[in-house]
């Protein structure tokens, strides 16, 4: 299993209810259903990945995060998961309040753009940064709104949003002491397990 | 007629009549004292007896959806492009059922079986069915062939509607629901299509209130009509200027023809038919009027217009569904106008409220509703993939 999705899986309790924003292939549900009794249901776009999750005995709903979640209930799932997938919506904002809305946590992982190799890049080269995790140039990139590490817990403070738990790892999902120290300069990777403040 | 049959069909088939003599209440209040059903199945049922599908009708097909009846037919059943071995709906993996639904017209009882209790023909006699009543003439017939738990239930438009009864009706009978171009009832402006349909079938002067078999005759001008409207309804205006549209670049060679296909070339400036999309209308609702009986026509449209689950649950189709604790595949067509996405993802909707297990496919597709009889890739292969899952849930 991809070691975020093996962080991620830790705080989400057997026999729960999952709604797994961009699930792709299918393979976090069907590795929860299979081994945490867990109830899911997958929403994605990709036609290749919607029958990959046929194929897997995964619950998949067609449908574009982009025109929202109003077709689901609040508190009607215990967990939400939006994992890689923050950067590419039109809205991160408000998905965000809406997941908290229909779970009652939430897991998001997104790409730190705070991370040094992004800085060095912009710095020494004055251009958007390129890597094998980033490979769009700005004009065709489906990454529209990167954020760094600070910017996401800025926007848990603003809408109210507790941070249950929060870790950062490099791109080989790995992490490390140092990481967890400078996480908004060494995290290539952030995951924060969010729930919505009492009386928010 | 195919010289052999292909090795991906069923083959030859021969339709098999059950008789019930238990009475059959319909929802209208009126009772059904005995009747015929025709079924074919296609494939083995096996050991543990759990591997039977169910598959529903729409509105003018029958029991024969798959292979031929005999090496002079022109066409196999009306859904073979999805029933077969290693098709979709595999025969070397499930025992496929197919029947024709009460007050059909192809060998199951209705308007032209003989009433025992009259010796004659019903005809309009024939008491109005609804989709309820098919689903229990459907369960007796699951018990008849001894099938404890189908492991599918599908259909497509009014049978996706069958699927739905059923998995409400009797969700500990099923184990997945596969409803395809369906819809959680009728709107307005699907009932006053089927309005004008019954309109035009009622008011032919052959029609003799139902009683035209008796007067020797058919009402043959309003069943093509009810056909040709009811054509339009299920293509898309994209289909229908693939099958009928030239391309621009010939619209702009040519100059003459608007950019739709014209049948002899030039204009006729008379009433006949100029435009190829006319003679198809004509050919498409004489086929079918020589084919399918009127008073079938009236009661199938009301089957349909009368589909609403939710009556029984203060009109709240979540809580019709809180039972149905079978697996759900919704499955919906870009350019299908008749039931369109939005009214697939209503039910999808309130399976979700319901807290029920469901998957939905919004496939782009070109062929309108028609598009669920069609061999479209994207379609085919994911109602495969989950059929495939379920054999394997099966052990």
């Amino acid at each position: 299993m991809r070691p975020d999705l093996a962080i991620i899986q830790e705080w989400i309790k057997p026999g729960s209810r999952v709604l797994d924003l961009g699930c792709g292939d299918g393979r976090l549900l069907q590795y929860l259903q299979d081994n945490k009794d867990v109830r899911g249901i997958g929403l994605e776009i990709d036609p290749t990945n919607i029958e990959s999750c046929l194929r897997n005995g995964v619950n998949v709903i067609e449908q574009n995060l982009d025109s929202g979640l109003s077709n689901f209930r609040s508190d009607s799932f215990d967990t939400v998961l939006l994992a890689q997938t923050l950067q590419a919506l039109s809205k991160p904002d408000v998905l965000i309040d809406e997941m908290l809305r229909i779970g009652k946590n939430g897991i998001v992982t997104f790409p730190n753009f705070g991370n040094w190799k992004s800085r060095c890049y912009l710095w020494t080269k004055g251009r958007m940064p390129l890597s094998k995790f980033m490979p769009h140039q700005w004009y065709n990139t489906p990454n529209i709104h990167f954020c760094t590490v600070n910017d996401f817990d800025a926007l848990c403070v603003a809408r109210n949003i507790q941070i249950l738990a929060r870790t950062v790892v490099d791109s080989q999902h790995k992490g490390s002491w140092y990481m967890r120290a400078w996480p908004n300069f060494l995290g290539e990777i952030a995951i924060y397990h969010l729930t919505k403040n009492k009386g928010a | 007629m195919p010289q052999t049959i292909p090795t991906d069909s069923v083959g030859l088939v021969k339709p098999q009549v059950h008789h019930f003599d238990e009475p059959l209440l319909l929802r209208s209040g009126a009772v059904l004292s005995s009747y015929d059903l025709v079924v074919e199945t296609y494939g083995e049922l096996n050991a543990a007896r759990n591997n039977a599908v169910l598959i529903c009708h729409a509105l003018s097909g029958d029991h024969h959806a798959a292979g031929y009846h005999s090496l002079d037919d022109k066409k196999a059943g009306w859904w073979d492009s999805c029933i077969g071995p290693g098709k979709a709906i595999d025969t070397n993996l499930f025992y496929v059922v197919c029947l024709n639904n009460l007050g059909g017209c192809a060998g199951s009882t209705g308007p032209i079986s003989i009433n025992p209790e009259t010796g004659k023909i019903y005809g309009p006699d024939f008491p109005i069915v609804t989709v309820r009543d098919w689903v229990n003439s459907q369960k007796r017939l699951m018990d008849r062939l001894g099938i404890e738990e189908w492991a599918a239930v599908v259909g497509g438009s009014l049978g996706g509607m069958q699927v739905l009864r059923w998995s409400i009706s009797y969700p500990q009978c099923m184990r997945n629901a596969v409803v395809i171009a369906a819809a959680p009832k009728l709107s307005a402006q699907n009932i006053a299509f089927n309005e004008v349909a019954r309109h035009s079938i009622t008011r032919d002067p052959n029609f003799h209130k139902g009683h035209y078999l008796e007067h020797g005759t058919y009402p043959k001008q309003g069943l093509m009509l009810a056909r040709m409207v009811g054509h339009i309804t299920y293509l898309s205006d994209s289909a229908m200027s693939a099958k009928f549209g030239k391309s621009i670049s010939d619209f702009e060679s040519e100059g003459t023809n608007f950019g739709r296909d014209l049948r002899t070339g030039k204009l006729s400036f008379g009433f006949n038919a100029d435009f190829e999309v006319e003679s198809y209308l004509h050919y498409q609702g004489e086929r079918f009027s020589e084919n399918f009986d009127a008073n079938t026509y009236l009661l199938m449209t009301k089957a349909l217009d009368y589909f609403d689950p939710s009556v029984d649950y203060d009109g709240d189709l979540a809580k019709a569904f809180e039972n149905s604790d079978c697996r759900f595949l919704i499955m919906s067509f870009s350019t299908d106008w008749r039931f369109p996405p939005e009214r697939s993802r209503e039910i999808v909707t309130k399976l979700l409220k319901a807290k029920r297990d469901v998957s939905y496919l919004e496939i782009a597709a070109d062929q309108g509703h028609d598009a669920f009889l069609m061999p479209i890739p994207r379609y085919v292969n994911a109602l495969s993939a989950y059929l495939q899952k379920v054999y394997e849930g099966l052990a």
